[in-house]
This record gives C-alpha cells, sequence and structure tokens, in this order.
C-alpha cells in the first residue's frame, strides 16, 4: 500500500504530463537554438562573400547550409508536436486561455512557418539557379523566418510569464483586450533578446569547434580558420551581450512581476539587507538555508538594486503556497546557466585574444578548449529555459492558473506515459541520426578549395 | 444573428485552411502512399521524391497554420478533440515524424540498405497518415460523446460499431470511420497518382497514370458508400442541407471534380478535378454539421457549435487584421514557390 502510493506520487498524471511536455519541448529546442544562429551566421558568410567577391565564404556558407539542413529537418519534426500538446495534454489551459495565446501560435505559423518553408528549398537548393544576391535573399528570408518564430514563441510564454492584455469573460475563460499589450508585453523585449544571443552563442560555439577540429586534425585547414574566426568573433559579442543588458533585463522583469521566483532562483531563503550572492551551495529546504554555500557579501543587494545594503526579499516574505514547487532544481538550472555564461564567456575572451594576437590557430590547448566547449552552450540554454519554467511555478499563467488545473483531466497517467516513452524512445533514434548525419557532413568536411 | 458572424466567417476560414492542406499534402501524401508501387529503380524513386521535394513541407506548414487558426478561433473546439483524440493524434505525431525523416534523410547516403528503409518508411507513413485523417475527420461526422465540460475520451477501438445517443459503445475506429479512413487512401492515392502523372515522366509517369485509372473506381465507389454512409450516421447533414440547399453547391462541385478527374483531356485538369472533388467533400462535410462543429453523440445539446467554442469577439475581429495580410502573403509564396518548380522534374 505505501509503496502504492508512492507510486502514485511520482506518477500521478500531473506529473506525467509536465514531464512530457518538458522531455518533448527540451528535446525539440535543441534545433530551433542551432537554426536561428546558424541562420545569422550564414547570412554573415555569404554577405563577406559577396562584399569581398571571396568564393571562399560562398564555400563555406555551402557546407555549413548542409549541416543547417539536416538540422532544420530535425526542428520541423520535432516542433510538431509541441503545437500539437497544447491541446492533447493541456486541454484545460487550452480551453481557458486559447483565444489569447492562439492568436501568437497561430501567427506563428501564418508569418513564419509560410516564410521559413517556403524559401528553405531556393536556400538549400536554388544557389545556381538564383545567382548570388537572390540567394542571399532567400537566406535572409530563412534567417528572418526563424527569428520571427522564436518572437512568437517568446511572446506564447511571456505572456504565460506575464498575462498583459486579457480579461476574464463571464465563464471564467481569458479573453484578449488588447492585442498592442498582448505583443508589446514589457516581458518579451529582454526575454527574446536574451534568447536569441543565447542561440548565437550556440552557434557561434559549434561552429567555431567544428573550425577547431578541422585545425587540430590538419584537414580542411583554410575553411578551419575561416570558422574558427568567425566562430569567435560572433561568440565573443554575444557572450558579453548575455550577462548585460540581456540578462539583467530579464532578471528585473522577474524582480518585478515574480519576486519569489528571483528568491528562489538565488537560493534566498530570509529576507537580509545586505544580501550575500549565492555561486556554489545546496539549498536544504527541511532547514530552509543553503548548505556549504560560497557567496559573494552584499553582493546580491547591489545587482538586484544597485545599492549594496539594500534589503532582498528572501522565500520567507512569501505566501508557502506561492513558491515555486521545485526549488531546488530550479536554484541548480539557474546556477548552471550563470555558471556556464560566465565560463563560455571567459573561453571566448582567452580565443578572441588569441584571433587578435595570431596566435590562436596554432594553439594546440586553446583549440581543444573551442572544440570540446560545444555542448555546453546547449546545457546553458536548456538550463536557462528550466529556470524560466520552473520559477513559473506553481503558476502556469502566472497569478491566473495553477498548473495543477491546467492538464487533460480525461487523459489519464497511463495514456500519457504510453506517448511519452513512445516520445523517447522516437526521439533516442532521431538523436542517433542527427548526430551520425551531422558527423558524416562534418567528416566529409566542405568542397576542396580550387587549385589548392 | 449578429453575433454569429465572427464566429461564421472564422468557422468558413479554418475550414478553408485545412481543405487547403488535406488537397496540398494531400497529392504529395498520394506520392507517398504509391511510391514503392510507381516507382522500382532508385532514379525512378528519386523523380518522385523530386515532384514533392520543394513543397511537401510547405504544404504540411497548412495543417500548422489550420491547427494554429483553429486554437485561436475556436479555444474549446481544439482543447475538446485533441484531448479526446490523444491516443491517434500522437501517432499521427509520430507517423508525421517518421515521414518528415524519411523524405529528409533519405538522399543523404547511398546504401542498399540505407534508402530501401527510408522509402519504405516514406511509404507506410503516407498510407496510414491518410487513413488517420480520414478516420479523424469521419469522427468529427459521427460525433463524440461529449461531456459536460465538454470533453471525452475514446479509446482507440471497442466493438466497431458506431455507438447510439445516451450509449458510450464507440470507439475511434469504428466501421464507419474505418470505411472512411479506407475511402480516405483511396482518394489520396488517385490525387498523388495524378500530380505523379504530371510532374514525371516516362515509366514512373505511365505506371502513375495507370494507376490513376485504376483508383478512380474505387474513389466512386468510395464516394457512393461514405455518402450514404454519413447521412445514415449523421441525421444533422440532411437537416442542414434541407435548412440551407444552396450549401449543395459543394457536393456538386465534389462531384464535377471526382467526372473530371477520370474523363478530363488534360493531365492538369484531371488533377484539378481530384483536387475540386476532395474539396467539395471536406467543405460538403463542414457544411453538412454546421453550425456544430463538434456533434456530441452522446446528448445533442452538448456539441460544441460556432457559437460556444469560439473565442471572444475582440479577440476574433483582431485576428483578422493579421490574418489577412498574413495568408496574402503565404499565397504569395506559394504562387512563386510552384512557379518556379513549374514543368515536369528531370527524373533518370
Amino acid at each position: 500500500m505505501v509503496a502504492y502510493l508512492g507510486f502514485c506520487g511520482i506518477m500521478d498524471a500531473l506529473t506525467i504530463h509536465r514531464l512530457h511536455f518538458a522531455f518533448t519541448i527540451t528535446f525539440h529546442y535543441l534545433f530551433p537554438q542551432l537554426t536561428m544562429g546558424l541562420a545569422l551566421l550564414i547570412v554573415i558568410l555569404k554577405t563577406v562573400a559577396i562584399r569581398t567577391g571571396d568564393d571562399h565564404y560562398h564555400r563555406a556558407a555551402r557546407f555549413w547550409a548542409k549541416i543547417f539542413a539536416v538540422n532544420f529537418a530535425m526542428g520541423v519534426v520535432t516542433g510538431i508536436p509541441m503545437e500539437f500538446q497544447f491541446g492533447t495534454n493541456w486541454s484545460r489551459f487550452s480551453r481557458a486561455a486559447g483565444g489569447v495565446i492562439g492568436q501568437t501560435l497561430a501567427m506563428e505559423g501564418v508569418f513564419s512557418f509560410f516564410l521559413e518553408s517556403s524559401f528553405l528549398g531556393a536556400f538549400l537548393f536554388g544557389e545556381k539557379r538564383l545567382g548570388p544576391k537572390a540567394h542571399w535573399f532567400a537566406a535572409f528570408l530563412v534567417f528572418l523566418g526563424s527569428w520571427l518564430s522564436g518572437f512568437f514563441i517568446i511572446a506564447t510564454d511571456a505572456w504565460m510569464q506575464h498575462p498583459t492584455g486579457y480579461r476574464m469573460d463571464g465563464a471564467g475563460l481569458i479573453q484578449l483586450s488588447s492585442f498592442r499589450e498582448l505583443i508589446a508585453n514589457p516581458w518579451v523585449f529582454w526575454q527574446y533578446l536574451h534568447n536569441m544571443t543565447a542561440s548565437v552563442v550556440t552557434a557561434s560555439f559549434v561552429m567555431a569547434a567544428v573550425g577547431a577540429f578541422y585545425l587540430l586534425t590538419r584537414q580542411h585547414e583554410e575553411y578551419g580558420r575561416t570558422f574558427v574566426r568567425w566562430g569567435v568573433i560572433a561568440g565573443t559579442v554575444s557572450t558579453m551581450l548575455l550577462p548585460f543588458p540581456t540578462g539583467d533585463g530579464q532578471a528585473r522583469g522577474v524582480l518585478e512581476s515574480q519576486p519569489v521566483t528571483l528568491a528562489a532562483m538565488e537560493g534566498q531563503f530570509h529576507t537580509e539587507a545586505g544580501a550575500p550572492l549565492a555561486i556554489l551551495g545546496q539549498p536544504d529546504m527541511e532547514r530552509e538555508r543553503l548548505d556549504n554555500p560560497l557567496t559573494v557579501p552584499d553582493a546580491l543587494s547591489f545587482l538586484t538594486y544597485r545599492r549594496w545594503g539594500a534589503e532582498v526579499k528572501g522565500l520567507d516574505a512569501f505566501p508557502r503556497d506561492t513558491w515555486p514547487d521545485n526549488i531546488p532544481l530550479l536554484y541548480y538550472s539557474y546556477h548552471i546557466m550563470v555558471g556556464l555564461g560566465t565560463l563560455l564567456g571567459a573561453v571566448m575572451i582567452a580565443a578572441a585574444i588569441g584571433v587578435w594576437r595570431g596566435f590562436l590557430y596554432g594553439s594546440r590547448p586553446l583549440l581543444w578548449v573551442l572544440m570540446l566547449a560545444a555542448p555546453f552552450p546547449y546545457i546553458a540554454t536548456t538550463a536557462g529555459w528550466m529556470t524560466a519554467e520552473l520559477g513559473r511555478q506553481p503558476w502556469l499563467i502566472y497569478g491566473l492558473m495553477r498548473t495543477q488545473d491546467g492538464f487533460s483531466q480525461r487523459v489519464s497517467a497511463g495514456n500519457a506515459l504510453f506517448t511519452l516513452l513512445g516520445f523517447m524512445g522516437t526521439y533516442a533514434i532521431l538523436a542517433m541520426l542527427f548526430l551520425f548525419l551531422v558527423g558524416r557532413e562534418i567528416e566529409h568536411g566542405p568542397e576542396p578549395v580550387p587549385g589548392a | 444573428m449578429l453575433s454569429s458572424i465572427l464566429p461564421t466567417l472564422w468557422f468558413c476560414l479554418v475550414a478553408a485552411m485545412i481543405a487547403v492542406y488535406v488537397v496540398l499534402d494531400g497529392f504529395d501524401l498520394g506520392a507517398g502512399i504509391l511510391h514503392l508501387l510507381v516507382a522500382r529503380t532508385d532514379a525512378e524513386r528519386r523523380a518522385v521524391l523530386a515532384s514533392i521535394g520543394p513543397v511537401w513541407d510547405a504544404n504540411e506548414v497548412w495543417l500548422l497554420a489550420g491547427g494554429g487558426t483553429l486554437y485561436f478561433a475556436f479555444p474549446a473546439l481544439y482543447a475538446s478533440s485533441f484531448s479526446g483524440f490523444y491516443l491517434p493524434l500522437m501517432m499521427v505525431l509520430w507517423l508525421l515524424i517518421l515521414r518528415g525523416i524519411s523524405i529528409e534523410f533519405r538522399n543523404h547516403l547511398h546504401s542498399a540498405v540505407w534508402e530501401p528503409f527510408w522509402d519504405a518508411g516514406f511509404s507506410l507513413s503516407s498510407a496510414l497518415l491518410a487513413v488517420f485523417f480520414g478516420a479523424a475527420l469521419a469522427n468529427v461526422v459521427r460525433g463524440v460523446p461529449l461531456d459536460a465540460k465538454g470533453d471525452f475520451f475514446l479509446p482507440l477501438w471497442t466493438d466497431f460499431r458506431t455507438g447510439q445517443a445516451g450509449q458510450n459503445a464507440a470507439g475511434i475506429l469504428d466501421w464507419y470511420t474505418v470505411l472512411v479512413g479506407v475511402a480516405a487512401l483511396a482518394m489520396l492515392a488517385q490525387h498523388g497518382a495524378l500530380w505523379l502523372a504530371l510532374k514525371t515522366a516516362g515509366e514512373v509517369e505511365r505506371r502513375a497514370t495507370v494507376w490513376a485509372n485504376r483508383l478512380w473506381w474505387a474513389v466512386a465507389a468510395a464516394a457512393v458508400a461514405i455518402t450514404i454512409a454519413s447521412f445514415g450516421v449523421q441525421p444533422l447533414l440532411k437537416i442542414s442541407f434541407a435548412e440551407r440547399p444552396w450549401t449543395l453547391v459543394f457536393p456538386a462541385v465534389g462531384l464535377s471534380g471526382l467526372v473530371a478527374s477520370r474523363w478530363a483531356s488534360a493531365g492538369l485538369r484531371r488533377f484539378l478535378g481530384s483536387t475540386a472533388f476532395i474539396a467539395g467533400l471536406l467543405t460538403s462535410a463542414a457544411a453538412g454539421i454546421y453550425p456544430c462543429v463538434l456533434p456530441a453523440n452522446s446528448d445533442p445539446k452538448l456539441s460544441l457549435t460556432v457559437l460556444n467554442a469560439a473565442a471572444g469577439s475582440y479577440g476574433l475581429g483582431v485576428g483578422l487584421a493579421w490574418f489577412i495580410p498574413g495568408i496574402l502573403l503565404a499565397t504569395a509564396y506559394f504562387v512563386y514557390t510552384y512557379r518556379s518548380f513549374a514543368g515536369k522534374v528531370r527524373g533518370s
């Protein structure tokens, strides 16, 4: 009996539906983040090619277009389930809020998916037919479509984090009352910039890592130098923009609209003046403290209020039923994101100095670091999204609807577990296929340099 | 009356988007269904894939855009139907994944095990998707056991009877929905055969033409069977057409399309014939169940209608402001894509 209750506690319908969405969205987002960042880098490579007349950059862009194609296909096939799951697994949420968030999701389909899918073919297969200028434009439209898609998704999430432009109707449904407030939600601005910056970081590290791999293995070295150089330039700029202003801007939004979330992210259990910033430490929910803390005195007060002695509200300032329901995971997600972001920034600064002073291409240790760093932006973005979504708990729509009230009541835990397992198996195979095909493209390398 | 204008307009727009989806993705699904039958060699199979390559993904976007539009215009319908049809929809997703990677990954590698595997995946997923989509439409026409909250959950199958009012015996697959699923398989296969005849040359074109002619008889028989069955299963249809006789224009379009898809002279006209047939069939179904969007076969009073499933009127109104320019833009992309893809693909 005890064992059975335990099973219910872990495997109840709410938990399975949450895991279902968490698993499928986490896997899905591994691909669009590279799509969006790489689309920008490809447009940059093609712009350089046209402006300098150097065909080397056209060939470099062609190589990345092949990786882009595999990655894009993965994003499409894992993205379709996301659009369905609002209805299949979260029907009470969709019934209540579809009149609002359906707007941004439908706009994504109409404005972004049609654009991307129509011009992807021209971009991937039409270079000869279109000529350089029109082909640049096709690449630009694919880039634009993917960044618009990002905008509509962020606008949807931003509304769940910070609902604006709505009213409750007589039937208890949430209806749109101002389209302008929905699109110009102040939460959208920083979250969009922070997220898109992070996608450029991912693409920069991937490009630099492939370049570093070519230089370390002494193949395709001319391309290797180009990939490392442009990866490092874009990576340095984007990692610098991550903490400030974009991350800071988003944290201020959290402070203003979800102060209890900020306290949980920072592991700040008690309200205090001159609050320290926790670098390391494990939240102990029983004793309501951080174990083994490594802190910077007064720094949290300064970062939050720009004053060293300012009072920062801790979790104890808020009713317990508004605390995020998984504070340790939220705290770790946030600290992993910030910690990795800082490390990635340091790597890029070191590499940028290497490019500037001309020693990077011969510095094997630094190239090793660049090559091995590629997975970490993915971990950081995943941790960042976990921070946003765990931080929103226990709300599905902040302050309006609790997560426990949103899932599909008629879809039992057993049915949801069946499809969760199905997705896990499907995505395991997809992941292997993806790595296999991208690995082949990297091993095959760009087209040979003419005359070399 | 006035309050029903916006919901009815969005009902028409969503129905039109779904019809456009079935017509467009329908021909590439049909090409997939016949893939192994009309194309034997690697070069022939490449020709089949090349005939849908630049357009299939954009065609599929109509499903996403149509689904998204349905979500925002009729949240209650989206919530109820997507959760109620939980298991088959998840299978549709897995089939869409299999189909997408089969098309996209097939030509990355040359191997005696690689291409045949993805060819089979492409064909199997296309055929099953056609059956699923047909069965899904039949479920909507037949109705589902909605409860007072507007929810339902159906098992995949029970005893294959359609279930009577007040009973709860229906499953997602019953004799009627299976019939419509098989009919959809024949219809999309014929639609795809006419597309392949139009876009390919040589042996593939010849075999596709033979299949199109063969399948026409199955399609015609299926059209008669599902028409009779539908009027038997859903009494609402008779009432609707009696109340709004002008909506008989939709079945009339479908019928003339059916005739043209066999007897028209040129390949393009025959393809447009099957296009009109499919569009006529779908719009007939939509007109037949209106004002319901999801009839309840438990208690008719619990049916979801354009009025009780629609979003607020402000949202529906403001939606038009972005939808109209957005869909015009999308149409322009499609005109561009299909024009630059005109003519037969170079096969072997």
